[in-house]
Order: structure tokens, then sequence, then C-alpha cells
């Protein structure tokens, strides 16, 4: 047994040693615990995508992508574990998925200078790249999700949200917290009344809340919720016979398995989205033809097209498109951390690249820059069809109220600032 | 051979009290914590400090602590992650009100600060014994968990609702935030788990420990033969609420460096430090250390093994950590409930009959 380990521990460095030089691009999953009915999709795309590069087109630049996976279980202490011993790896990225290690590895990566790109989650704020110099969340942020649904609701009521009352339902923690001071801002600007109502983790149990909101009886029903929580709030909607159709959700709330517990009455729920849904472009059949068919799935392979799916797989095609411009700008195939942030502040994702990926129209068109890590925010509106089990895209991609947003990113970011002693960069 | 008495003579009664009686003993705790001191802060690097090393030590000071009070003396505290967080968020205040004193003093108030929280809610202990007591803790652990979810002041108002540790040095070295170098946020908490290890095994050996263990065994004899219940109990209630509050306080600054409450001082963490206690050995200093390594190490060595080594998919390798981590325990529980701690003892004792047992 002990020859057995030790022969295996060898053959583990040998396979190591020589695949230094590839591109290294951690994958901090979760595939277990209450959050991993997200976490699974997201992460099979995320691996899948880089599958798909390395096996179409020979890997990035010539220079193969390798995925390491570690299982954080959505928990910090575990996701600091997974940090500190893939950061040796020569990381060019990190995609924790999750609000909370986000907040724990912002000062980690600023100190180790390696890139963090947190699409669609962590901290808002850091869209304001004078200030975080390592992090990045385009193509759009919490507020941009907060300021998209009202943006809906506003259309809906021609305008006026005069004396309508929003409820939010929120997951008790950061990740929940953070659209509630946009929708307070928003809510004093357009005179709708807010009010709020925490579940605490997990989020299985949540008859309270949802007894409350029947006794308001609210006129739209906001959701932050993540795991779990999305299908049980869904379930109790359902219950209590709220209009699916006023109940929206943010882009972690809107999957297939958040709704297909629910059944037939989840018909019509919504959920706001910065990226295109389905599986009707041309890149699925690639990921078809030289990931599926070669065996080489991630996971199951059973989560292709899901829209957890698709988020994982512009994440990592963000991540390659990133790659690429480095190696452009730096002009070296293998590039290092420090380039790949380089390369992150100089993305431009055209329509054209989309095209060529065989994605036309799956994102926005945008350009990152050293001051704005943020992205455009453009943010569209799915709903939920229970009959023929998918996602459709009932709008464009809209811009989000900058105004309002703009303001509070950069006041957030300078007490961020403030409190540890960043000077502002990019100037 | 070895933990032999024989010809170690004691000429003064401090000899003879000392922790260590037997000279094997004591040279090998020497050994320890030369290396503790000496070697290890040469060789870490930030995975094996952040990772492996820091966990360990700041759960070992918690399950000192969490020891006092269920192992010495006997009153079942459900309540350990609240308490950690009042350390936790203590610390927080402090550091971020006070700036320039040095980050030891602040994590000592943080222990002081807990130690009196955790009395408030020990004082049922009094009326209530056993299962009640422990549900009577639980109340603390999510009371305190609502609180600091609920109060902004606690987390300085902060849009996120999470406190993040900001950089404190002591004597110039950065100690907290993520410049800190590897050795010296070791050196902090060892330096820290050694004075709290001390400190409580010498408080367990003394009058104190006495009558806790008096209070635990027996509380009305306790009574009868004069120990006063309510100051066994208070006093072991405050003891155990510094030794976890410090660990509370060096879970956020030291170790995490940002903290949100719900996912880091949960009720999970309660039963972490409980099952480290029981595993560990119930009413013993070691069993604290043994069951705080057995309970940090066993996840990371079976990651490694299972998915390093042997390349299997992480989520198979993580449900095998449950089923293995489980089924350990009921194993040790069953074979051996007085837990590692007794498996120390006696292989000591086989030690010093070896190699002529008779």
């Amino acid at each position: 047994m002990t020859l057995k380990l030790t022969t295996l521990a060898l053959s583990a460095l040998m396979a190591a040693g020589p695949a230094m030089a590839d591109l290294v691009f951690p994958d901090l999953s979760y595939r277990t615990g209450p959050y991993a009915a997200g976490g699974i999709p997201f992460s099979d795309g995320y691996n899948d995508y880089f599958t798909l590069v390395n096996e179409r087109d020979g890997g990035i630049g010539g220079v193969k992508a390798r995925v390491i996976e570690c299982e954080t279980g959505y928990n910090t202490e575990k996701g600091v574990e997974c940090y500190e011993s893939t950061k040796g790896e020569g990381a060019l990225v990190y995609q924790p998925l999750s609000t909370g290690i986000t907040y724990q590895l912002i000062p980690k990566v600023t100190a180790d200078g390696i890139a963090l790109h947190t699409m669609g989650y962590g901290r808002t704020s850091a869209a304001n790249g004078k200030v975080f110099s390592n992090v990045f969340n385009y193509p759009a942020n919490y507020w941009d999700g907060a300021s998209g649904v009202i943006n809906h609701l506003l259309e809906e009521n021609g305008g006026d949200l005069n004396g309508k009352k929003v409820a939010l339902v929120y997951h008790n923690s950061a990740y929940g917290k953070e659209p509630i001071r946009t929708l307070e801002e928003l809510g004093k600007k357009h005179g709708f009344e807010l009010s709020l109502l925490p579940v605490d983790h997990p989020g299985q149990e949540q008859k309270s809340q949802w007894l409350q909101i029947r006794r308001q009886q609210p006129d739209y029903v906001v959701m932050w919720g993540w795991g779990v929580m999305n299908q049980v709030a869904i379930q109790e909607a359902a219950n209590i016979r709220f209009p699916m159709e006023n109940f929206i959700g943010v882009w972690w709330s809107g999957s297939d398995h958040d709704v297909i517990p629910a059944g037939a009455k989840a018909d019509g729920y919504k959920a706001v989205t910065f990226h295109n849904v389905g599986d009707d472009f041309p890149v699925f059949d690639d990921i078809q033809t030289h990931v599926v068919d070669k065996g080489l799935a991630a996971g199951a392979g059973d989560q292709i097209g899901k829209v957890a799916y698709n988020r994982g797989m512009y994440a990592a095609m963000l991540a390659v498109e990133a790659a690429k411009t480095a190696q452009e700008i730096h002009g070296t195939a293998e590039i290092d951390a420090a380039m790949m942030i380089d390369g992150m502040e100089g993305l431009e994702l055209t329509a054209e690249k989309m095209t060529a990926l065989g994605m036309q129209n799956f994102g926005p068109a945008f350009n990152v820059s050293c001051e704005n890590h943020g992205g455009p925010g453009l943010v569209g509106v799915t709903q939920w069809d229970a009959d023929t089990q998918t996602w459709s895209l009932i709008s464009g991609f809209n811009p989000t109220d900058s105004d309002v947003i703009g303001a509070l990113v950069a006041e957030d970011s300078a007490s961020y600032a403030a409190e540890n002693n960043i000077e502002e960069r990019c100037n | 051979m070895f933990y032999r008495e024989a010809g170690d003579f004691k000429a003064s009664y401090v000899e003879d009290s000392q922790t260590f009686p037997i000279k094997f003993d004591r040279y090998r705790y020497y050994a320890v914590l030369a290396l503790a001191f000496g070697v290890i802060p040469f060789l870490v690097n930030d995975y094996w400090v952040n990772a492996i090393l820091l966990p360990f030590l700041i759960y070992a000071i918690a399950a000192i602590g969490l020891n006092i009070l269920v192992g010495y003396c006997g009153q079942v505290s459900l309540g350990t992650g609240g308490f950690m967080a009042v350390g936790a968020y203590a610390c927080y205040k402090l550091m971020t009100a006070f700036p320039e004193i040095s980050m030891f003093i602040h994590v000592l108030l943080a222990g002081g600060i807990t130690g009196l929280v955790c009395v408030l809610f020990g004082l049922p202990s009094l009326r209530i014994k056993g299962f009640y007591l422990a549900v009577a803790t639980l109340a603390a652990q999510f009371f305190l968990v609502w609180l600091f979810n609920r109060v902004p002041w606690f987390y300085n108002y902060s849009a996120s609702g999470q406190i993040n540790a900001p950089e404190r040095e002591v004597f110039g070295i950065i100690i907290t935030g993520p410049h800190a170098p590897a050795w010296a946020t070791y050196m902090f908490c060892l330096i820290f788990l050694t004075f709290c290890a001390i400190v409580a095994r010498n408080l367990t050996r003394g009058t104190q420990g006495r009558s806790w263990m008096a209070i635990r065994d027996m509380d009305i004899a306790a009574e009868i033969i004069g120990v006063n219940p309510m100051k066994a109990k208070m006093t072991a209630f405050a003891v155990s609420g510094f030794f976890v509050g410090i660990s509370g306080a060096l879970f956020f600054s030291v170790y995490l460096g940002a903290v949100e409450v719900g996912e880091a001082f949960g009720i999970n963490k309660s039963f972490l430090v409980l099952f480290m206690v029981i595993i560990g050995g119930l009413g013993s200093i070691f069993g604290s250390f043994a069951g705080a390594a057995f309970l940090v190490l066993l996840p990371v060595v079976l990651k490694v093994v299972g998915v390093d080594m042997l390349g299997w998919p992480t989520d198979i390798v993580a449900h095998f950590q449950l089923v293995i981590v489980g089924a350990l325990i009921v194993t040790f529980l069953i074979l051996e409930p007085h837990g590692l701690a007794q498996l120390w003892r006696v292989t000591k004792e086989k030690l010093r009959l070896w190699p002529f047992p008779h």
C-alpha cells in the first residue's frame, strides 16, 4: 500500500512537472452542500469551455489551459485552503463564485498580484478600477441587477412606480445584502416602498417570510437567493398563489434547477440576466463534437445549455479572451498573473469576436479599461416557460441607472480606499 | 523504559508539583516547544500556515476553552460559535476604534469581553442542567449571530454586513491583513495557544480545577463538601469564554481577515469544536490539541490523497470526507469513549513497561 502511494505520489509529481508551463485557471467550485445546485452547472460550463479550447484550438495561443478544480463547498475556510494550495501553481485568475470567498480574497489577490474575476457577484464597488487594481466584475454587477429589475418594473408600469410596494427576499449574507442600498436609493427616486425580508442560510425555512408577504400584499417580489433557497422561495410563492410574473429574481435565482421543482406553478417566473440563455448557439455544436463526444465533459455532462452552465462557459470565454489579449499585449504565449491583469484591463469584446467564437449575441459587446473594471452593466430579463421547460429572453440588454449606481460605487470604493490606504491609480 | 519515575528524584515541593513530573515527558515537552518556536517558523510557507497551522492553533484554543466548560466543569455548551463571534466582533470594534494599540491587547480584551458575555449566558446553568442547559446555550448561539447580523453598529455600518480586518502591527511586524508574513501570523497564534494551554493546565490541576471537577462529578456532593457551585460554574464560564473569545478574535483577524457572522460562526462551528473536544478527550488539555489536529488535518489529508494523488473528482472526495470523518467519529466513540487523550495515556502506560510487560 505504501509502495503504491509512493508511486502514485511520484507519478503525480511527474505529471505536474512539465505541466508547469500551462496556463493555469483554478476553479474554486462547489459540487457539494446546499449551494451545489448552482455550483455544479457553473463549474461544468467553466471546465468544458477550457476543454473545448484545448481540444479545438490546441490551447490559448498554442499553450494548453489547465483547470485545477478545488472543492470549497461555498465555505470560506475551505476557500482559503483552495486559494493557498493553487496560487503556487501559477494561477492566472480566480473565479470563486461566492461573495463570501470574494471578500476574503480581495486583499489576498491584491497582495499576491493575481486577478480576481467576480462576474455578476462579489464586491460591487470593485467596478472602480482606480481603487481595486486586481478585482474585476464585468460585464455586470449586483447593483446593475437591482437597477435592471426596477427598470423592468418601470417599463411594465409605464414609467411610474409611485406608491407601489416591492418586497426584497434576500439571503441573509453579504451577497443578499448587496442590493439593499441601491434599491433604497431607487425607491427614493421612483417613489416605491421597499420592504426587506431576510432568509437565513441555507434558506430551507421560509414560511414566515412568505406569510409576511401574504399579509403585506406587495405588488412585486424581488429575490436575491442562491442554492436551495431559490427552489424553496419559488415553491412558497406558488403555495401562496403569488402571481409569478410579478416575482423577479437576480441572475443567481434564475436557473433551470430553481424553477423545475415547483413544476407548472413556476410558469411565468422572471429573472434578470447579463448573458443569453438556451443552447441555440454554434459553440454548443463545438462542445458536442470536441468535448462531449470525446467523453471529456466535466461532471455528469447533463447540464449543457442550462442557464448556470452558460454562465460558467461565458466566464471561461471571458477569461480565455483576456488571456489572448494579454498574449497580444506582451507578445508572449506564456503569460503570468501580472500580464493576465493587463489582458483583462485591455479586453475588448466586440460583436465580431463573439460571432467568430460561435457565440453571437451571447452577451453584450464591451471594453474594459484601467478605470472601469465593471463593464457596461447591460441587463436583460428572462422568463420561465414551464410547458417547454425553457428560459427565454423577453427584453434586450438595456442600460441600467448609472447615475445612482455610479455614485454608490464611488462612495463605497472611496471608503474601501480610505480603510486600506489605497491611492487611486490610472491617473 | 520510557516515562519512568525511577531515578528521577525530587528534592522540593516545587519540583514535585510541576506540570510534567516525569523527566522524559518534560524533555519531550521542551522539545515540542523548541520545535514549534525555533524551527517551524523558518520552514513554513503561506500554504502551510493558512491552510493547516493557523486553523489548528486557533481551533486548539477554542477546544481548550470548551474543554474547561464541558470536560472539566460538566456544563454542556452549544454556544461556542456565538461566543467566538463575540470575540471576533469585539476584536473588530477594538481594532477599528484604537488602531494604534497593539494587537496583543486587542485580542486579550476581546477574550475578556467574551468571558463577560459567556458568564451572562451561563447564569441559567445555576438552575438547569444537562440537555436543558445545552438548549439554553443553543439560544445564545442563535441570539448572538442574529444580534451581529441585525445591529449595524457591530459591523461599522458596512454595506455588506461583513467585517474586514484592517492591517495592524505588533512591534512593527504586520500581523493582520494580506501583507502579514506567514511566520508572523503563525508565531502570534502560537504565543496565544501556549499562553492559553499553560494557564488552562495550571488552573485545572489546582483548587479551581478541582472544584470544577467536583461539580462535574456530582454537584450535590460537591456542595456538601464546601464547593460553592455558583462560583465554580461562573468561573468555568468566564475562563472558557475568555479562551473561546481569544480564538474567535484570532480566527477573524489573523486567519480569515473577513468574516460573515452567519457563515463563519454558525451552529456548525459550535458542533465542530464540540466534536474536537469529544474526539480529543473530555477533561484533557492534550485532548484539545489532539482533537483540533484531528479535525483540521483529516479533511486536508483526505483531499490531498483523493484529489491530488488519486485524481478523483472533487465532489466524490468531498462526499467521502463526510463519510470518513463521520465513520471515524462513531468508531472512536465506540472503541475509545475517552478520546484520543486516553489513547495517549494508554500508550504512555505501555511504553513505561516496555519491553518487559508483566
